[in-house]
C-alpha cells in the first residue's frame, strides 16, 4: 500500500493547486466535524458534566478558600484552582479525572462510526487526501477541547475573582495560562488515544470500552501496579533493606508512575500551580544544604515541568502517528 | 455521438490478498459515453476492481487509467472526475439530505453559491426535493440511493461508478433508478460503470457487459455478441412443450444427434444440444400428430449467457482443482472413494 499512501499523502509537483485541495477538503471536514460535535447529544452531555464539575469545584473552592488563606496568603489566585472544601475536590483534581473523559467522548467513534454508517468510502472517494480525514477530525476535536478547557478555566478565575476581590498578579496569570495549556495537551492525548481505538476497533462500543478501560487503568491502577513492582524489585520490608533500597524503591515507583499520562499531568500541574513545590524528584539532604526557603520563580517552575510537557506531547504524537499510519494502510471496505 | 475514445482502461490489473487472488490480470477498456456492466457473483472481485480504479486500494500488479490519469499515482485527479456510489451508500444520519450534499460540494472545493444552485437542480432531478430537509437517518433504501446519485453528480463527473446500485430496491424504485442511470449516459454523455449480480436489470441498461468470475474477466462485449459467441461455440438451449406430452416424444429427443441433456421443467422440456434442433423437432411433431405449445431457442438473454459462462468457468476451476488434487495425492496411497 506504500504507493497509494504516497499518492494520498504527499502533495505532488502541482504545489499550489494541491495545497488548495488539501486546505479546501480539510476545512470542509473540520467545519463539518465541529458542527457535528456541537449539535450532538453527546456534546451536550459532556458540557453538562463539565459545567456541573466546574460549579461543584467552584462551590468547594469558595467554602474552603478562607481556611487555605489562614495558613498562607500568597498566590491567592492560584489557590482558587487548587483548593477544595467540604470534601469536594478542587478544580484541578476534577479536571485531571474528568478531562480524559471529554477527549474519549469526542474521539471514540471518529473513524469506526464512519465505517459502519457507510460514509467512509463515500468520503474517501471525494477528491481529498486520506490523511485529511483523520487530521481534520483530530483538529476539530482538539479545538473543542481547547474551547472547553479555556472557558471553564476562565469561569473559575472570574468567579473566584468576583468573590474574593483580589487582582491576580502577572505571574499568576501566566501560571494559569500554562496550566490550561498543559490541560489541553493532556486531554488531546486522550482524544488521540480514543481515535486510535476507533481506527483499530470495528465497533464503536468496543473502542469506547477499551479507551475507558485504559483511562481507569492510568488513573487508578497504574499507581498500585507501580508500587507493587517497586516493592518487588527493591524490597523495603526490613530495616536493613530499607536502608539500602528506599531511594531506589521511591525512584522506581516514580518512574513507573510517570509512564501514565495521568501522573505526568498531575505532577506537572501541581508544580505549576503551587510555587512552593521545589522539586519533582527525590531530593537528598545533602542537595538541600544551602537552599533558601522561598517560592520558586516562574521560570524555574517551568524548567521543572518542561520534560513533562515534552513527554505529554510526545505521547500524544506517538499515539496519533500510530492511528494515522493504521488508518492510511487500512482497507477502506469495512462492511 | 462519439463513443470511440477509451476513458477507462486497465492493463493486467491484479490484486492479491496473501495467496488469494481477488482480481486476476484484468484488461478492461470502456469507451466514453457507454454504460458498461460488470457482472459476477458475490466475491468475484468487482468491488476490489472498483476500489483500484479509484486509487483506494493499490494493485499488486498492473495499472489502471481513467481519462488518461493513472488511478494509483494521481488518485486525487481521478477522484475529481469520477463519481462513486458505493454499495450500501451511507449518509451522516444526523444531517439532512441537503446538508449531506452541501458537505460533498465543499469537499470538492465548490463555492457556496454554486453548491446551493446545484443542490436544487440535482434534488429535483432525482426527485428528492420533498425530503431534502429530513434527516437522512429516516430515509429508506430507495431514497438513500437516489440521494446517492445526487451526491455523485455534485462534482459533475465524467465517469460514474455504481457498485451494486439496485440491491434492495423495490420494483418501482428499481425502474425509476434504472431510468435515471440510462439518462446519465444518454443525455449527459457520462460514462457509467455498473457492477451487479442482478442480470435482468443490467440487461436493460447496459451497452456492453463484462462477465467476471473469481477474479477473471471471462467474456466481454455486447449482449447480442455474447449470445452469438455462445451459439458459435455450439451451445444451444431449447425450450419445448407439446401435447400430448408422452414418453415417445421424450425418447425422440434423446435419440436425436447432438443432444447433450434433456430436463423436464413443469410442462416444458429443456434440451441442451450442440446444434440447432428446431427444424427436426417441428418436422417430427407434424408427422406424429403432436400439437406444438411452446418452442423457444434460448441464448439471447443475459441470464442464459451468464449461466453458460459461469458454468464453464466453474467446470474449469473444478478441473484445475481435480488436477491439483490428483497431483498432490499421486504418490500417496489412495483412500477408497464412493
Amino acid at each position: 500500500m506504500t504507493r497509494t499512501e504516497k499518492a494520498d499523502a504527499a502533495p505532488a509537483k502541482r504545489e499550489p493547486e494541491e495545497h488548495k485541495v488539501r486546505y479546501h477538503s480539510m476545512a470542509a471536514l473540520y467545519r463539518k466535524e465541529m458542527s457535528d460535535h456541537i449539535t450532538s447529544k453527546r456534546f451536550i452531555i459532556i458540557l453538562i458534566l463539565v459545567m456541573v464539575t466546574t460549579i461543584a469545584s467552584l462551590y468547594g473552592m469558595i467554602s474552603g478558600i478562607s481556611d487555605a488563606l489562614e495558613s498562607s496568603s500568597d498566590y491567592i489566585f492560584l489557590k482558587m484552582y487548587t483548593t477544595g472544601g467540604n470534601s469536594i475536590p478542587s478544580y484541578v483534581s476534577f479536571i485531571a479525572l474528568i478531562g480524559p473523559f471529554i477527549g474519549l467522548m469526542l474521539g471514540f467513534d471518529a473513524i469506526n462510526s464512519e465505517r459502519n454508517n457507510g460514509t467512509l468510502n463515500r468520503l474517501v472517494s471525494q477528491p481529498i487526501y486520506r490523511d485529511s480525514v483523520i487530521i481534520g477530525k483530530f483538529l476539530a476535536g482538539a479545538s473543542l477541547v481547547a474551547i472547553m478547557v479555556i472557558s471553564t478555566g476562565v469561569l473559575i478565575g472570574t468567579a473566584g475573582f468576583l468573590k474574593i476581590g483580589i487582582l491576580p498578579s502577572g505571574e499568576e496569570l501566566v501560571r494559569v495560562v500554562v496550566y490550561l495549556l498543559y490541560t489541553i495537551v493532556y486531554i488531546c492525548f486522550w482524544l488521540a488515544m480514543s481515535m486510535l481505538f476507533s481506527v483499530v476497533c470495528r465497533h464503536s462500543a468496543t473502542s469506547a470500552l477499551a479507551s475507558i478501560a485504559l483511562w481507569i487503568f492510568c488513573a487508578i491502577f497504574m499507581s498500585l501496579l507501580a508500587s507493587i513492582i517497586a516493592n518487588a524489585a527493591y524490597p523495603v520490608d526490613n530495616q536493613y533493606n530499607a536502608m539500602f533500597n528506599s531511594l531506589k524503591n521511591y525512584n522506581c515507583e516514580l518512574y513507573l508512575n510517570r509512564c501514565s499520562p495521568y501522573y505526568l499531568y498531575s505532577e506537572a500541574v501541581s508544580t505549576i500551580l503551587n510555587p512552593s513545590v521545589r522539586a519533582v524528584n527525590a531530593v537528598t539532604m545533602s542537595q538541600m544544604v544551602g537552599a533558601i526557603s522561598s517560592y520558586l520563580s516562574l521560570g524555574q517552575s517551568l524548567l521543572l515541568v518542561w520534560p513533562h510537557l515534552t513527554g505529554l506531547l510526545a505521547l500524544t504524537l506517538a499515539v496519533f502517528t500510530v492511528s494515522y499510519v493504521k488508518f492510511m494502510r487500512q482497507e477502506i471496505r469495512g462492511n | 455521438m462519439a463513443v470511440n475514445k477509451t476513458i477507462i482502461c486497465t492493463q493486467g490489473l491484479t490484486k492479491a490478498y496473501g495467496s488469494k487472488v481477488a482480481v486476476n490480470h484484468l484488461d478492461l477498456s470502456i469507451r466514453e459515453g457507454e454504460v458498461f456492466g460488470l457482472l459476477g457473483p458475490n466475491g468475484a472481485g468487482k468491488t476490489t476492481t472498483i476500489l483500484m480504479l479509484l486509487g483506494l486500494t493499490e494493485p499488486t500488479l498492473g495499472s489502471a487509467q481513467i481519462g488518461g490519469i493513472d488511478c494509483t499515482r494521481n488518485s486525487i485527479q481521478v477522484k475529481r472526475i469520477t463519481g462513486y456510489l458505493p454499495d450500501n451508500v451511507g449518509f451522516y444520519p444526523d444531517m439532512s439530505g441537503r446538508e449531506n450534499l452541501k458537505f460533498t460540494g465543499r469537499l470538492n472545493g465548490l463555492d457556496e453559491k454554486t453548491i446551493n444552485e446545484k443542490i436544487e437542480v440535482l434534488l429535483e432531478r432525482v426527485g428528492m426535493t420533498y425530503a431534502a430537509d429530513q434527516k437522512t437517518g429516516t430515509y429508506s433504501k430507495g431514497m438513500r440511493q437516489r440521494l446517492g446519485i445526487a451526491d455523485v453528480l455534485m462534482k459533475d463527473p465524467k465517469v460514474i461508478i455504481l457498485d451494486e446500485p439496485t440491491l434492495g430496491l423495490d420494483p418501482e424504485g428499481m425502474r425509476e433508478f434504472l431510468h435515471l442511470i440510462k439518462q446519465l449516459a444518454a443525455e449527459d454523455g457520462r460514462t457509467v460503470l455498473v457492477s451487479s449480480h442482478q442480470l435482468y436489470q443490467i440487461q436493460q441498461i447496459c451497452d456492453r457487459v463484462g462477465i467476471f468470475v473469481s477474479g477473471s474477466l471471462i467474456a466481454s462485449g455486447r449482449i447480442e455478441e455474447l449470445g452469438r459467441q455462445m451459439a458459435k461455440e455450439g451451445h444451444y438451449v431449447l425450450e419445448v412443450a407439446v401435447h400430448p406430452c408422452d414418453d415417445k416424444f421424450l425418447s425422440f429427443l434423446h435419440s436425436m444427434a447432438g443432444v447433450l441433456a434433456v430436463e423436464k421443467e413443469g410442462e416444458k422440456f429443456i434440451v441442451q444440444s450442440g446444434r440447432d434442433l428446431r427444424k427436426e423437432i417441428t418436422a417430427f411433431l407434424g408427422q406424429n400428430d403432436y400439437t406444438l405449445l411452446h418452442l423457444r431457442q434460448k441464448g439471447g438473454d443475459l441470464d442464459e449467457i451468464y449461466r453458460c459462462y459461469f458454468e464453464k468457468a466453474e467446470q474449469e476451476s473444478e478441473k484445475d482443482d481435480e488436477n491439483r488434487k490428483s497431483r498432490r495425492s499421486s504418490g500417496k496411497k489412495r483412500t477408497g472413494r464412493a
